[in-house]
């Protein structure tokens, strides 16, 4: 399969590897997984007590589309509140990295981590 | 299509594929299209479309996942192809865990012992699952079919990391 230009330079320079410690009162985690591919995302967030995130890691363990599209989160979520990274989509991702149909998952998967990550925020921060 | 009825078989999780194999072999016979040339051109297509029906069904029962979902399907729970991700943080982290001690191993002084351990983590706790499947089909009620899609999805994870160990090993060879 062919990867668009975008998804190759994420996926051989991804940004923002690694991992918080996750017992920091200000790193939220988000874990998705997809069955069907077996693919395994971790997002982190840093989020300051204005609301704003002001850095983000992720861990993936998938395809290249799948390192991209979490890769480009990391990215795109960087300076944004906790609401404005809530209403990022999974179509904005896709045709950012030009993602063919058969890998829109990987696209649903950040999202996904987006929000599972904001909620593990709410969670912990009792709202 | 009901493959269990294709083949004559109980519709339930446990199968003997001994059995399944004999089938198989006998049905393969019975709609070779060889047997139908002489057919109408209608005979032709149907033996040519029941030929692949066969195929599909051996394939779908064979493989316990695509077994256990095909029963899923047949009672009205269809999980194949979907794309909904899957949220389970404890569940996931013990996932990433395991890639992590699967990244290692091309590293390691010792690479045979953890890809020995790798596996064994991975057999056992497929096999647990699997086990938690046959008793949440055999069930066979809405609730314990909604744990079974679950379970189902669990083990996906741990086939992928069957295969991304077996590669592995390819290589350390």
């Amino acid at each position: 399969m062919a990867y668009s230009t975008k998804v190759i330079d994420h996926y051989e320079n991804p940004r923002n590897v690694g991992s918080f410690a996750k017992d920091d009162p200000t790193i939220a985690t988000g874990m998705v997984g997809a069955p069907a591919c077996g693919d395994v995302m971790k997002l982190q967030l840093k989020i300051n007590d204005q609301g704003i995130i002001e850095d983000a890691k992720f861990k993936t363990y998938g395809c290249g589309s799948a390192i991209a599209s979490s890769s480009l989160v990391t990215e795109w979520v960087k300076g944004k509140s906790i609401d404005e990274a809530a209403l990022i989509k999974n179509t904005d991702i896709a045709q950012e990295l030009a993602l063919p149909p058969v890998k829109i998952h990987c696209s649903i998967l950040a999202e996904d981590a987006i929000k599972a990550a904001i909620a593990d925020y709410k969670q912990r921060h009792g709202n | 299509m009901n493959y269990f009825q294709l083949f004559h078989l109980p519709a339930q999780f446990e199968l003997d594929l001994t059995e399944l194999g004999t089938r198989y072999l006998e049905l393969q016979r019975q709609f070779h299209p060889d047997k139908h040339a002489a057919g109408s051109e209608r005979d032709k297509l149907m033996a040519v479309q029941q030929a692949a029906n066969i195929n599909d069904a051996y394939h779908s029962l064979k493989q316990p996942l695509l077994r256990a979902e095909h029963l899923l399907a047949l009672r009205g729970l269809k999980i194949s192809n979907e794309q909904r991700s899957f949220m389970e943080p404890a569940f996931l982290m013990q996932q990433m865990e395991l890639r992590e001690l699967l990244a290692e191993i091309s590293d390691a002084a010792d690479p045979d012992a953890l890809i020995d351990e790798a596996d064994q983590q991975i057999q056992q706790q497929k096999k647990a699952l699997l086990r938690q499947l046959q008793s949440a089909l055999d069930a066979n009620n809405p609730e314990h079919d909604h744990q079974a899609a679950d379970i189902i999805r669990k083990l996906k994870f741990f086939f992928k990391l069957q295969h991304e160990l077996e590669l592995i090993e390819q290589t350390q060879d």
